[in-house]
C-alpha cells in the first residue's frame, strides 16, 4: 500500500513537471532554443497568483487567470526584447541570454517582493479520498493536479493538431524557411508559442505552490532544470514526450527517495536519464531526424 | 639582429598571430599585476580576485576547447572542477605532515586534481560522445549533477591510521587529532590556503600551450572540420573519435587542475558550489569571448569576474544590473550593425597599417 | 615593425585594463561611501533619520562591516541581518553617545569565494569592527582573514564551530577574535534532547528530519542523536533533505510508518512550514519540536497559524515577547521594513549593541588601529555580561562561543506561550 501511495505522490509531482516541460518543449520545438528562464516565468506567475489570492482576496479561478495573463504578457515581452534580436545569432548566444533573463527575473522579484519566503495558500480544499478502508489516502490536491495536467495536455494536443495556428506552428517546427514561403508569419507564431508556454507555466506555478507552499524568488530554478530534463527525457520538441517524461521523472524521483536514498535521488534521476538517452539518443518519443549536408 | 627580427616576424605570422597574442596578454597582465602588487597599488579586493580569475580562466579555456573547437556543448564543467577541487584539498590535507613545502604540495595537488578529472572525463566521454547536440549537452549536465550529488554524500577522514571513507551516512571514527577532509555536504573546512597567483598564471600558460597544440595539429583541424560539418567531414574520410575524446579529456583535466587551485585558495569549500550555475557561468565566459577564440576567453573571464565586484556600489541593484549588462552584451555582440561597425573599424586599422608598411 | 606596434597595442590594452581595475576600486569605495554615512559632513543617505548624532560624532565613527547573502536563495537571512543591524546602528547614532557607527553590509551570496571578495572590499573601505558573515560556510572562509588582519568580528548567526575554530573536528585552534551571538549548534542539540527526555508526556519515539547540507541543521542533529542515546530517547527515523528540496511526503510517510510520535525539526522555518502543511495534508498527527530556526514561522506571509498549533520550540527570541526591548524592536523594525523580524534580525540587533557596549566600556575611539580595537574588544567580550533581545546575562568564553539560556515555548492560538523548562 505504501508503494501505491508513493506512486501517486510521484504522479502528482510528475504532473507538475510535465506541465512545465510542455512549455519548454513547445518553445524548443518552434524557436529551437532552450529557454532557461522558463522556470522563472513560472515563479512570477506564482507571485501574481499569491497576491491575487491573498492581498486582493480574489477567488481561485480569477486569480489563476490573472497569473496566466501576467505570464503570457511577460513571456511575449521577454521574447520580443531579449530573444528576437538574436534570431539569427548562434544558439549558444540565445542560451546565455536566457540565463541573463533568468538572473534578471530572480533579482527583480527579490527587489519587488522581498526575499522573505511567503506561504502559498492551497487552491484546492484540504482533505482526502480514503481507499481500501483508509489504508490509502489520496488528497484532493493530488487528484486535481493529475486531472489538470491531463486536461492541459489534451487541450494542447487538440490545439496543435486541429487549429490553423497549430498547423502553422507545426510547419514552423518542421522548416522555418518553407513556412515563410507558405506565407506564415514566423515571428508571430513564435510569439504565440511563448505566450502559450508561459501561460501554461502559470498553471504549473499554482499547482506546484499548492503542493509545496514555500514561495521565494528562487522557486523556479530547480523545477525548471527538472522540467528541462523531463522534456529531454521524453524527446525534446515532442508534446506527448514532455508529458510522459514529466510523469516518469516525478515517479522515479519519489520512488528512489522512498526506496533507495533521499540523498541520492537526484543522482538516480539523472542516471536514469543518461541510460535512456544512450539507448534512445533522441529521448523516449523523440523523432530521429536525418541530417542534411 | 636579423635573426631576432625574423623570429619575431615568425611569431606574428598570420597563422600563429592569435596564439602569440594570447600568451602576450597573459604574460603582460602578470607583469603589470606584479608591479602593482609590489608597489602596493593593488587594493585588497583585486588581490583576492587574482587566483579565482586564473582558475576560471583555465576552466573556461578547457571548456572552449570542448565547445568552441570540437563543437560539443558541455554543461558539466563544474563537475570536473569539483572533482579536482576536492581531490586537491584531500591531497594537500593528507600530505601536510609529510611535505612541508607548500609550492610542491600545491603542484602535486593540481596534478592529482587534473588526473582524477581526466579519468572521469574519459569514463564520461565514452557514452557522452556517442550523442549529439542538445542531447549531448543534457547528458553532460546530468553527469555534472551526479558528481555533485555523489561528493555531497562522500565522507573522507584522515588520521594517524590512514584514510577512512564512508558514503551517504557519516560513519567516520577519527582518532584524536584526525581531520575530516571531506565532510559530506559541508565539504572541506580548515583547508590551508596555499594557492598562489604565479602558479595560476603558469597554469593558464600551460593550458594555452596544450590547447594551441591540439588546435593546430592535423587532428585538431580534423575536429574543426567535423564541428563545421560532420557529415561532409566523414564523407571525405575524417575519423575523429579519438581526437574528440582527447579534447574532452583535456578539457576535463584543465577543469580539474583549475578546481584544485581554486579549492586550495579558500579555507572552506562546499560541493554545492560546483552546481549547474557554475557550469553555465563558465560557459558564459566562453561564449562572450567567442567560440574557439582563446584570447577572447581570457579577456571575457577577466571582465565578467570583475563586473559583479565593481558593481558592489549599487548595493541592492547589483545582480539586477549584472543581468541586464549580460543580456545587452549578448544582444550587442550579435547585432548585425554593431558587427559591421567592428568589421569596418578593423579594416580601417589594417588598411592603415598596410599603407604605413608601403610607405616604409 | 609589426611587432613593435603590437607591443604598443598590447601594452596599451593591458594598461587600460588595469586602469579600469584601479578606477573600479575607487568607484566601489566612493559609491559605498555615498550610501552609508560619511564621517564628518552629513548624516547618511540610507540611515537618513538621525540628526542628533552630529553633536557627538566628534571622535569619528567606527566603521562597522559585515557580509551576508543579500541575493540568491539565502537572501532572506542576509537581508534580515542587514535591516536589523542598520536599525541598531541608527538608534545608537541617534542617541549620540560616545560610540557612533558607520555601517556597510556587502553581499556574499552565501558563497565562500564571494565572502572573501566582500571581506576585501570591506577592508579597502577601512572596516574596523565587523559582523563577520550571516551564514556559516562563508564565515569559515573569512575567519582566518579576520585573524590575519586582527579585526574583531562577531557573527550574528554563523553558528557552526568552523567559524570560531580553525580545526573544528577537534575543537582546537580557536581564532580568539571571532565571536558568536547565536547559540553554537551542539548547545541546542543538547538542550533539545534534555527537554524531550524530561518531558516524556510529549511522546517517546522521535523522528528527525534535518537539512544535511546545512551546518546549522547537521550540527544540532549530530549532538542531539548522541545526547538522545545517553538520555534513553528512542530515535526511530531519520530523514534528510538538501538544497531547495520542498517535497517531504516520503520522509513524513516513513516517519509515520516507523511509529514516531514526536517530530524533531532542527531546521529553519521555511521548510518547517512546508513539513507542517504536508503532515497535515496526509493526516499525520504528531507533536512537533523545533529549535530557534523555527522562530519566524508565525509571521510568514500567508502562513496558516493553525498548522503550527501545539508546536514546541526552544528559542532565545520570540517576536511576541512582552518585554519593552522586544516590543520596541519589533515595532520599529516593522514600521521601517514592513515585516516582523525573525531570530536572525534579533541576533544582528544584539550583536551591534554588544559591540557598542564593549567599545564604550573599553573607551575606544575610532582613530585606534584595528589590532588595538580588536584586543580591547576581546578583553571586554570575555569579561562582560550583555542583556539583549536574545537573552539576559549573556556571556562569551575565550573561544568566542556564547552562553545563554534557550527558553522552551509552545504555540497556542497563534502565539508563543512560555512553558516550564
Amino acid at each position: 500500500m505504501a508503494f501505491l501511495s508513493y506512486l501517486i505522490n510521484g504522479l502528482s509531482l510528475g504532473s507538475v513537471y510535465a506541465i512545465i516541460a510542455l512549455g519548454y518543449t513547445m518553445v524548443y520545438g518552434i524557436a529551437k532554443m532552450l529557454n532557461f528562464a522558463h522556470g522563472d516565468i513560472m515563479m512570477v506567475g506564482a507571485y501574481v497568483a499569491f497576491f491575487a489570492l491573498n492581498s486582493f482576496g480574489l477567488p481561485v479561478i480569477p486569480s489563476v487567470l490573472l497569473a496566466m495573463l501576467a505570464c503570457t504578457v511577460l513571456g511575449v515581452v521577454i521574447e520580443r526584447l531579449a530573444y528576437r534580436p538574436l534570431r539569427q545569432a548562434p544558439s549558444l548566444a540565445v542560451l546565455i541570454t536566457a540565463i541573463g533573463v533568468s538572473y534578471f527575473l530572480q533579482n527583480g522579484a527579490q527587489l519587488l517582493w522581498s526575499s522573505s519566503t511567503k506561504v502559498f495558500p492551497s487552491v484546492v480544499p484540504a482533505g482526502s479520498v480514503q481507499l481500501f478502508g483508509g489504508q490509502l489516502s489520496i488528497s484532493y490536491l493530488t487528484i486535481v493536479t493529475i486531472l489538470i495536467c491531463i486536461a492541459v495536455m489534451i487541450c494542447l494536443t487538440l490545439f496543435i493538431n486541429r487549429t490553423r495556428t497549430g498547423k502553422a506552428m507545426r510547419a514552423c517546427a518542421e522548416d522555418k524557411g518553407a513556412a515563410v514561403l507558405m506565407g506564415i508569419n514566423v515571428d508571430r507564431i513564435i510569439s504565440i508559442t511563448f505566450a502559450i508556454g508561459s501561460g501554461i507555466a502559470a498553471i504549473a506555478a499554482v499547482l506546484l505552490c499548492s503542493t509545496y507552499p514555500s514561495l521565494s524568488p528562487t522557486l523556479g530554478s530547480m523545477p525548471g532544470i527538472k522540467a528541462f530534463t523531463a522534456a529531454v527525457f521524453g524527446g525534446i520538441g515532442s508534446i506527448p514526450g514532455a508529458f510522459l517524461g514529466g510523469l516518469l521523472l516525478g515517479v522515479i524521483e519519489i520512488l528512489s527517495k522512498a526506496y533507495i536514498s533521499t540523498q541520492l535521488s537526484d543522482a538516480i534521476v539523472f542516471a536514469v536519464l543518461i541510460i535512456v538517452l544512450l539507448i534512445k539518443p533522441t529521448g523516449l518519443l523523440g523523432r530521429k531526424i536525418s541530417e542534411k549536408v | 639582429m636579423k635573426k631576432i627580427k625574423s623570429f619575431f616576424r615568425a611569431l606574428f605570422d598570420r597563422k600563429v598571430r592569435s596564439r602569440t597574442i594570447s600568451f602576450l596578454i597573459v604574460i603582460l597582465g602578470y607583469i603589470v599585476v606584479e608591479i602593482l602588487l609590489k608597489s602596493g597599488n593593488l587594493s585588497s579586493m583585486f588581490q583576492s580576485l587574482l587566483v579565482p580569475v586564473t582558475c576560471y580562466m583555465v576552466a573556461a579555456l578547457g571548456l572552449n576547447l570542448n565547445v568552441g573547437v570540437s563543437g560539443e556543448l558541455n554543461l558539466g564543467q563544474a563537475g570536473f572542477m569539483s572533482l579536482g577541487a576536492f581531490m586537491g584539498v584531500c591531497v594537500s590535507g593528507a600530505l601536510a605532515p609529510v611535505v612541508s613545502n607548500t609550492l610542491l604540495r600545491l603542484l602535486l595537488a593540481i596534478v592529482c586534481g587534473a588526473l582524477i578529472a581526466s579519468v572521469f572525463g574519459f569514463l564520461i566521454g565514452v557514452p557522452v560522445l556517442k550523442l549529439q547536440g542538445d542531447y549531448l549537452a543534457i547528458v553532460t549536465l546530468a553527469f555534472g549533477e551526479i558528481i555533485k550529488s555523489l561528493i555531497n554524500n562522500l565522507y573522507i577522514g584522515f588520521d594517524a591510521n590512514g584514510f577512512q571513507f564512508s558514503f551517504v551516512e557519516n560513519k567516520l571514527k577519527l582518532a584524536p587529532g584526525g581531520k575530516a577532509l571531506i565532510n559530506g555536504p559541508m565539504g572541506a573546512t580548515g583547508t590551508q590556503r596555499i594557492a598562489t597567483f604565479t602558479v595560476g598564471i603558469i597554469l593558464v600558460l600551460a593550458a594555452l600551450i596544450v590547447i594551441y597544440n591540439i588546435m593546430y595539429s592535423r587532428s585538431g583541424r580534423a575536429i574543426q572540420a567535423c564541428r563545421d560539418n560532420r557529415i561532409a567531414a566523414e564523407s571525405v574520410g575524417i575519423h575523429v573519435a579519438n581526437t574528440k575524446m582527447l579534447a574532452f579529456v583535456i578539457s576535463a583535466a584543465l577543469a580539474g587542475a583549475a578546481g584544485a587551485l581554486y579549492g586550495l585558495n579558500y579555507s572552506t569549500l562546499v560541493p554545492a558550489k560546483f552546481d549547474f550555475n557554475l557550469s553555465i557561468l563558465i560557459l558564459v565566459y566562453v561564449v562572450l569571448g567567442g567560440l574557439g577564440n582563446m584570447t577572447g576567453t581570457i579577456i571575457s573571464t577577466i571582465i565578467l569576474v570583475l563586473l559583479p565586484e565593481l558593481l558592489r556600489g549599487l548595493q541592492d541593484y547589483r545582480m539586477l544590473i549584472y543581468a541586464i549588462v549580460l543580456i545587452l552584451m549578448m544582444i550587442l555582440s550579435n547585432n548585425a550593425k554593431v558587427r559591421e561597425f567592428a568589421e569596418s573599424m578593423k579594416q580601417k586599422l589594417t588598411s592603415r597599417k598596410r599603407e604605413e608598411a608601403a610607405n616604409e | 615593425m609589426n611587432f613593435e606596434k603590437f607591443m604598443k597595442g598590447g601594452l596599451a590594452a593591458v594598461m587600460a585594463m588595469s586602469l579600469a581595475a584601479c578606477s573600479g576600486s575607487g568607484n566601489a569605495s566612493s559609491s559605498t561611501n555615498t550610501t552609508t554615512t560619511t564621517t564628518t559632513t552629513t548624516e547618511s543617505g540610507s540611515t537618513g533619520t538621525d540628526t542628533t548624532a552630529s553633536t557627538a560624532a566628534a571622535g569619528g565613527k567606527f566603521k562597522l562591516g559585515g557580509s551576508g547573502p543579500l541575493s540568491g536563495g539565502a537572501a532572506v537571512y542576509g537581508n534580515a541581518v542587514k535591516n536589523a543591524a542598520q536599525l541598531a546602528v541608527d538608534e545608537i547614532n541617534a542617541k549620540g553617545g560616545a560610540v557612533q557607527f558607520e555601517f556597510n553590509m556587502q553581499d556574499d551570496e552565501h558563497d565562500a569565494e564571494k565572502a572573501v571578495n566582500a571581506y576585501n572590499a570591506l577592508k579597502d573601505w577601512g572596516m574596523q569592527v565587523s559582523l563577520c558573515t550571516v551564514t556559516s560556510s562563508p564565515g569559515a572562509a573569512v575567519a582566518p582573514l579576520y585573524k590575519e588582519d586582527s579585526t574583531f568580528a562577531i557573527t550574528p548567526s554563523g553558528s557552526s564551530l568552523a567559524v570560531v575554530f580553525e580545526d573544528s573536528d577537534n575543537m582546537t585552534g580557536a581564532y580568539g577574535n571571532i565571536f558568536q551571538m547565536c547559540f553554537t549548534d551542539p548547545n541546542q542539540g543538547v538542550a533539545s534532547a534534555d527537554y524531550l527526555s524530561s518531558h516524556k508526556d510529549l511522546g517517546s519515539k522521535v523522528a528527525v528530519i534535518y537539512k544535511n547540507d546545512d551546518n546549522y541543521s547537521t550540527g544540532i542533529y549530530n549532538k542531539f542523536v548522541a545526547e538522545a542515546a545517553e538520555k534513553g530517547l528512542e530515535v526511530v527515523y531519520t530523514g534528510t533533505f538538501a538544497g531547495e528540496d520542498n517535497d517531504f511526503n516520503v520522509q513524513l510517510t516513513q516517519a509515520q510508518s516507523a511509529g514516531a510520535d514526536i517530530l524533531f525539526l532542527p531546521i529553519y522555518y521555511q521548510p518547517a512550514s512546508t513539513i507542517l502543511k504536508q503532515a497535515n495534508d496526509m493526516g499525520y498527527k504528531v507533536s512537533v519540536f523545533g529549535v530557534d530556526g523555527m522562530d519566524g514561522i508565525l509571521s510568514m506571509e500567508g502562513f496558516d497559524t493553525k498548522l503550527a498549533e501545539g508546536v514546541y520550540l526552544l528559542t532565545p527570541f520570540s517576536a511576541d515577547a512582552s518585554d519593552d526591548l522586544t516590543k520596541n524592536f519589533v515595532a520599529n523594525y516593522q514600521s521601517k521594513y514592513g515585516e516582523v523580524p525573525n531570530q536572525f534580525a534579533a541576533d544582528a540587533y544584539d550583536a551591534v549593541y554588544a559591540i557598542a557596549q564593549a567599545l564604550e566600556a573599553a573607551g575606544m575611539t575610532s582613530d585606534k588601529s584595528n589590532a588595538d580595537i580588536c584586543s580591547a574588544l576581546v578583553g571586554q567580550f570575555t569579561s562582560m555580561t550583555f542583556n539583549g533581545l536574545t537573552g539576559s546575562d549573556v556571556t562569551w568564553n575565550a573561544n568566542g562561543e556564547v552562553s545563554k539560556a534557550p527558553k522552551a515555548v509552545v504555540i497556542q492560538n497563534g502565539v508563543y506561550v512560555g512553558v516550564e523548562g
